[in-house]
């Protein structure tokens, strides 16, 4: 705690975000606590023998909370509060004066918290009744596999006595046994052992998940067939064995958190095994710039689409993944007419390890309105087909999946819902490099606390937790295959929205 | 709309194709004339993998793009291509350490992500070349467009090498992680480019000639050669004179500044945690 003031240093004038509260009764002065904190909130003073916390620093990540032993510690947000003013939240208030004591830009991490409307919330999903059965999917077949890439208009049989052979020569696509893959986090943002564990809990299930753009480690490439590379602005860790050995070739252009903003993984992140991967000096800033600099147009981009596929002798789809603005609809179009064979796109709730508040919080739309929008426009001008359609950014139950899918999607993106099954507590603070989940962060202390044989298990459960509840939902609507769901709107009702709203998602109100 | 895959949708089959091209020994010669992008790779990879062809000769190339881009494999042979014509954008993007020679122009994108290998072009370049590039060497005789060598970069022992004999339009070197680019500046009395070095955070720039102040960033600072530099010089210089006929000694003899960033961290103070 600091007392004392240097000539000429500011007083903060900030109030802790969190209150410390240990009861007395419980705590033995483990100092369990005190280890767990890689913030500093925790120590032990000796000459009373008591455990002190400095509030100031607290994050309400709940490790210490977790791992108390007596469980003494109550971690929980501040009551001390400015006078009541709708306007003036202490949120506001707290950020400027952040603002007036530093001038900085706020960084934040994690997906854009504010209350905007949740349009999961407002839909509800059809059952089978006495018209048509439900299917029951524990004694019936359920089928979820499902397949990215470019569709042909349509396939050309040759009947050779009893032979049928297929004479169409089909796109690259790639088969995945659940429509919910891990979105892109890089090794850099995120910790090398849930890096890895994504990869294994990938492999294990039958999904991709998405190196992001810090490059694979070597030693990770035998993960490759489960692995959408990101070929992304700094073009950091892309090499031509990179692009090879993946299952996707992704061209990063937008992420939802931060629609127009590059990416910045500060240098005291870029340690030495992190250098490795994204082929930089240790200790550089790995800066991604907002644009991709050879891609200022659609016809660049498709320069870039071809070029991949060049790269990788059209043996992959290649995937363009944006955030969801305003004109996403007609983007869209313009890149599926540009050659991506999946085209990703991420809602204002995406997460991040590192943004702007101010951007994270006002920039982009709810992916909800995003993919019904985009799946229309593609559907009206006759290429829906020739894209896959992936929905990320706030996703945070099978349901959603089951209504995104419903709203147009082939497959979605999974980032915070996966960081969560690993430990995860959504304290935000992602950009500091301090992770006391050992998620987020560099700090081999920290990191080691994530273990990738439990922690992909923890994700392989969550993958077929949700697939079986996603089963249960088509069987209670009868129906028996993921196909039969895709963009059927039919099976969706909105509950409490404007007519705009429902015209958009392209649903009826319930009753109708 | 009816909708094209405009590149794949008009190319013909690889066997429609063989005529086109020539095997003698390890030499393929191709007659590009009307081929798409895709039919020139794909002649490309059936002379390199099926007759194991080592040099590729390409004539009247007029703007297919991608040339090169397709020939990785993982055993480290090298093959090199010489090209006659006017190859078109992203000349061998994600190169795998093949060598490409141009007799003529080349248009943007040279050796965008390039991996290793060399590029040289004997004539002009467009824009963003050696974007983001990690390896090898290319070398330009005359001037380049915008953008170029974004985003460069450098590990360790790869240090990728850009040459140009002109001049270079304006953010020379933006975002410039690593790697050595050397601006000859052959043709003209004074480099126009402005905006050199804009948030550069690793490498170098040679410069040969002079520079004022307001055409570089702000995040570099304009220094004198080391002897170290002059060293580095002598060898590239060198190779580029013999490769297009110019005088080493001539050249190096006059005098040249580097660019060098004054942070690997530009833009660590702009946010708070």
């Amino acid at each position: 705690m600091k007392f004392l003031l240097k000539k000429d240093e500011m007083f903060s004038f900030m109030l802790p975000e969190f209150l410390v509260e240990r009861r007395g009764d419980r705590c033995i002065k483990c100092r369990v606590c005190e280890r767990q904190c890689g913030f500093g909130v925790h120590s032990y003073d000796e000459m009373s023998n008591t455990m002190r916390a400095d509030e100031m620093k607290c994050v309400g990540c709940q490790r210490c909370a977790v791992m108390c032993p007596t469980k003494a510690l109550i971690i929980r947000p501040h009551p001390s509060d400015y006078r009541p003013n709708a306007n003036w939240t202490r949120e506001k208030i707290q950020d400027l004066k952040k603002q007036a004591e530093s001038g900085g830009v706020i960084l934040t991490g994690s997906g854009c918290d504010k209350p905007y409307r949740i349009y999961w919330d407002h839909i509800v999903l059809n059952a089978a009744q006495v018209t048509n059965p439900a299917i029951d999917p524990l004694r019936e077949p359920m089928e979820l596999r499902t397949f990215l890439g470019r569709k042909h208009d349509k396939l050309e049989f040759a009947f050779d006595g009893g032979e049928i052979e297929l004479v169409t020569e089909l796109y690259p696509n790639v088969q995945i046994e659940t429509p919910i893959l891990f979105s892109a986090m890089s090794y850099g943002a995120i910790s090398y052992n849930a890096f890895k564990s994504l990869a294994m809990a990938a492999s294990e299930y039958g999904t991709l998940f998405n190196t992001g753009e810090g490059g694979l480690p070597k030693e990770l490439r035998k993960f490759g067939k489960n692995a959408v590379v990101q070929c992304a602005s700094g073009r950091f860790g892309v090499d031509p064995e990179y692009l090879n050995v993946a299952a996707v070739v992704e061209i990063k252009i937008g992420q939802g958190a931060k629609p127009g903003i590059g990416g910045h993984l500060p240098g005291e992140k870029v340690t030495k095994p992190i250098s490795v991967t994204r082929m930089i000096p240790e200790g550089t800033d790995a800066l991604s710039p907002a644009p991709q600099h050879d891609i200022y147009s659609i016809e660049d981009l498709s320069t870039l689409i071809y070029a991949l596929k060049e790269a990788t002798n059209y043996e992959k789809p290649v995937s363009v993944k944006i955030a969801a603005v305003h004109n996403v609809a007609a983007i869209a179009s313009g890149i599926a007419r540009a050659g991506a064979d999946i085209i990703a796109i991420d809602g204002i709730r995406g997460g991040t390890g590192a943004a702007p508040k101010i951007i994270r919080d006002n920039v982009g739309i709810p992916i909800e309105l995003a993919i019904a929008s985009v799946d229309e426009r593609l559907r009206r001008e006759g290429i829906r087909n020739k894209v896959s359609l992936i929905a990320a950014g706030g996703i945070r139950n099978s349901a959603d999946v089951v209504k995104a899918i419903a709203l147009g999607a082939d497959a979605i993106y999974i980032g915070t819902p996966a960081l969560i099954a690993m430990g995860c507590t959504l304290c935000q603070k992602c950009h500091t490099g301090i992770c006391n989940w050992g998620i987020c962060t560099q700090d081999p202390q920290l990191s080691k606390r994530l273990n990738p044989e439990i922690a992909s298990k923890r994700l392989v459960n969550l993958l077929k937790a949700w697939s079986n509840e996603i089963k249960e939902m088509l069987g209670a609507m009868g129906i028996n295959a993921i196909e039969s769901l895709r963009g059927n709107r039919e099976m969706l009702r909105g509950v409490g929205l404007q007519e705009w709203e429902l015209e958009v998602l392209g649903i009826k109100g319930a009753g109708e | 709309m009816k909708f094209y895959d405009l590149f794949l949708d008009f190319s013909r089959k690889l066997d429609e194709l063989i005529p086109r091209i020539r095997v003698q020994g390890d030499l393929a010669e191709i007659d590009a004339k009307d081929l798409t992008h895709k039919e020139i790779n794909d002649l490309i990879r059936y002379a390199v993998f099926e007759h194991n062809c080592n040099k590729i000769r390409l004539l009247n190339v007029v703007g297919q793009r991608y040339i090169g881009t397709r020939i990785f494999s993982r055993n480290p042979r090298k093959i090199s291509v010489e090209i006659f014509g006017y190859p078109g954008n992203d000349l061998g993007a994600f190169l795998a350490g093949h060598k490409i020679v141009v007799h003529g122009n080349a248009q943007d994108g040279v050796g965008n992500t390039m991996d290793d290998g060399e590029i040289i072009v004997h004539g002009r370049a467009g824009d963003v070349v050696a974007m983001s590039m990690r390896g090898g060497r290319i070398m330009i005789r005359d001037d380049v467009g915008y953008r170029t060598a974004i985003h460069m970069k450098e590990y360790k022992e790869k240090v990728p090498v850009l040459i140009v004999g002109g001049t270079s339009q304006d953010f020379l070197g933006e975002y410039m992680a690593g790697g050595r680019v050397i601006l000859l500046g052959l043709y003209s009395a004074k480099h126009r480019g402005r905006y050199i070095g804009t948030g550069m955070h690793g490498g170098i720039i040679y410069v040969r000639g002079k520079l004022e102040p307001w055409q570089v960033g702000r995040e570099v600072g304009i220094l004198e050669l080391s002897s170290e530099d002059f060293k580095f010089l002598e060898k590239h210089v060198g190779d580029f004179c013999k490769e297009f006929g110019f005088n080493a000694d001539e050249i190096l003899g006059d005098k040249f500044v580097k660019l060098l960033p004054v942070s690997k961290r530009p833009y660590g103070k702009v946010y708070v945690y």
